[in-house]
């Protein structure tokens, strides 16, 4: 039998490598994938806590249900967004897309 | 040591070894291609946690339609930077500390909230899926933020098409 630590443990490696990938990467399409990363690691906990605490309520799998389409508008939007930014500037680097600064 | 915790073992390893190649890799196309990895990886683990049907649902729209905009995305952005030169910024040191710093935070908590072991029986996964299907549509379940959840979906996607929609 799987311990549920372990699951806790391996979300939280997820987590880190995400965050890492979002703090340290220059290419923003980079970014999107170290959230995407994070957000894997959120759905293995909740999906970890409901199999192991209480699989006869549902509403760990609801909320993994929207993680999940949070995910999608998620990358759809920033995609997009990014797409558009380097139309504009033929740039992905997050560092130079700085249109909005003040 | 039973051969569950073995194919344990192996999928978090390949997980986390595949997540390290995505935030490491100098060529975009390929992190895109290690990201389908570690996704596939996550899947797995969610079928061993018994819930088969979003191990589908990774696999449908983690890797079927995520990872391929993704690609998409990148291909649509290549010869920017080259696939040369530094991928990561001048303090990427930095980052690795705060997150190596996040992840022993957490391993302290996991460790010290100590967990019970026991792993409770489960229903046949049928009834998982009826009682999801039920509550996601009974306004004393969780219709609300289905609703809430299909019309962000919807603004999502006229907001993107607006946004990287290309005027001549």
């Amino acid at each position: 039998m799987i311990p549920l630590s372990w699951y806790l443990i391996v979300a939280a490696g997820l987590f880190s490598i995400g965050l890492f990938g979002v703090l340290a990467r220059k290419n923003a399409i980079a970014i999107f994938m170290g959230i995407e990363l994070m957000l894997n690691a959120v759905m293995i906990n909740l999906l970890a806590f409901w199999r192991y605490h209480n699989p006869g309520q549902i509403t760990g799998p609801v909320f993994v249900v929207i993680v999940f389409a949070a995910a999608a508008g998620e990358i759809a939007v920033g995609l997009a967004i990014v797409i558009s930014a380097y139309r504009r500037n033929a740039t992905v680097v997050a560092d130079e897309i700085n249109e909005l600064k003040g | 040591m039973t051969w569950m915790q073995i194919v344990f073992i192996v999928t978090a390893a390949v997980t986390l070894g595949s997540a390290v190649r995505v935030v490491s890799s100098g060529k975009m196309l390929h992190a895109a291609l290690w990201l389908v990895a570690a996704l596939f990886g996550v899947a797995i683990l969610f079928a061993m946690l018994e819930a088969g049907f979003f191990a589908v649902v990774q696999v449908l729209v983690y890797i079927g339609a995520i990872a391929i905009l993704v690609i998409f995305a990148v291909m649509l952005t290549r010869h920017v930077m080259e696939d040369t030169g530094p991928q990561v910024i001048q303090s990427w040191w930095l980052a690795a500390i705060l997150a190596a710093m996040v992840f022993a935070g957490l391993v302290v908590l996991i460790i010290s909230a100590g967990f019970k072991a026991q792993l409770p029986p489960i229903q046949d996964s049928q009834t998982m899926i009826v009682a999801l299907g039920q509550a996601l549509v009974m306004p004393d379940g969780y219709l609300l933020p289905f609703e809430v959840a299909s019309v962000m979906l919807l603004a999502a996607l006229v907001g993107s098409i607006y946004i990287a929609y290309q005027k001549r």
